[in-house]
């Protein structure tokens, strides 16, 4: 049960990112040229939204379907990770014109060379695991 | 019912996003998709070798299933939810693709140069989205999130760090575009 809704929450994931072309390379390159509001809408929209309900939820100690507590981990208060790897990844979003959640939707759209997309993504993955200990953090 | 084979209006996406995030929130878990990369390389067996990766991956399976049902949207989405899949990217922006080589700026959903069927016989294209996708992974770990885990959960929680991340994302996205899309394809 508990399976379901995981995956169902995933389809409106994947349906969302592909209705609303935050998986369009194209809008991608036209966000980073600030030649169009559409995905700042998208993202200011979701900001706005989230913090309401994050703050919610801690508000009314919003608890779980399944009866617990809902906890927010706090990120390390550390400065060069986020600017670094933050980096690094918009140069690669800019690219492929996808982030993370994307790559799986247009993989079941069937733009296919985005799976070589994805085993980047993997090896870069792995490419962090292995060099983590040399990283400024 | 024709709005529905039409693209999402931005606050139509952005209410989406956050009712996604909302809906895994009240079932005990979080959004973060490039979570599940990490996974893929703990289940590749990478824990073996690097610590990083030693972790029961098997805890993370309701992520592998929120992925798995990113894939499935993404099907219906572009199969039964779409009649014209062309973006209609600001006309300026079009114009200025063309000159970069995306002749199929304004006309496609993906562009034809490096998503296309064609990009399979093109060396620099694979390239391109193998470095494309390798940025994209390595940054992420790096940074501790994506744009799900940092730009939506992160500044959803007022948390600085993620701040920083997408000012990251911003930076780096603005050079790639601004000062290397003109040697990569210029």
């Amino acid at each position: 049960m508990r399976s379901i809704s995981y995956l169902l929450i995933g389809i409106l994931f994947g349906i969302t990112m592909f209705k609303s072309e935050a998986a369009s390379w194209f809008r991608i390159y036209e966000m980073f040229k600030f030649d169009a509001f559409h995905m700042y809408g998208i993202i200011g929209t979701a900001v706005v939204l989230g913090v309401i309900i994050v703050a919610v939820i801690k508000r009314f100690n919003v608890k779980s379907f399944y009866g617990d507590p809902i906890e927010f981990t706090p990120k390390d208060k550390i400065i060069p990770r986020y600017l670094i790897g933050g980096f690094i990844f918009g140069l690669g979003w800019a690219l492929a014109g996808a982030c993370p959640g994307p790559m799986f939707t247009l993989a079941g759209a069937g733009y296919l060379p985005v799976l070589i997309v994805i085993l980047g993504a993997v090896i870069g993955t792995w490419l962090y695991g292995l060099m983590r200990h040399k990283l400024p953090h | 019912m024709d709005w529905i084979s039409q693209p999402w209006p931005w606050y139509v996406s952005g209410a989406a996003i956050a009712f996604v995030m909302l809906l895994l929130l009240l079932v005990g878990k979080f959004f973060g998709m490039s979570a599940n990369l990490r996974t893929f390389c703990a289940i590749g067996g990478a824990g073996k070798t690097i610590e990083f990766f030693r972790f029961d991956w098997k805890a993370q399976q309701w992520n592998l299933l929120v992925a798995l049902g990113a894939i499935i949207g993404g099907f219906i989405a572009a199969h039964y939810l779409t009649a014209d899949p062309a973006v209609a990217i600001n006309p300026d922006t079009v114009a200025e693709l063309k000159t970069l080589g995306f002749e199929s700026a304004g006309t496609e959903y993906l562009p034809d140069e490096l998503y296309g069927p064609g990009v399979w016989s093109d060396p620099k294209a694979l390239i391109l989205l193998l470095l494309g996708g390798l940025f994209v992974g390595f940054g992420a770990r790096y940074a501790g999130g994506c744009t799900s885990g940092h730009a939506i959960s992160g500044l959803s929680n007022l948390q600085w760090p993620s701040l920083l991340a997408v000012i990251g994302f911003f930076a780096g996205g603005m050079v790639m575009i601004y000062f290397l899309f003109p040697l990569i394809f210029g």
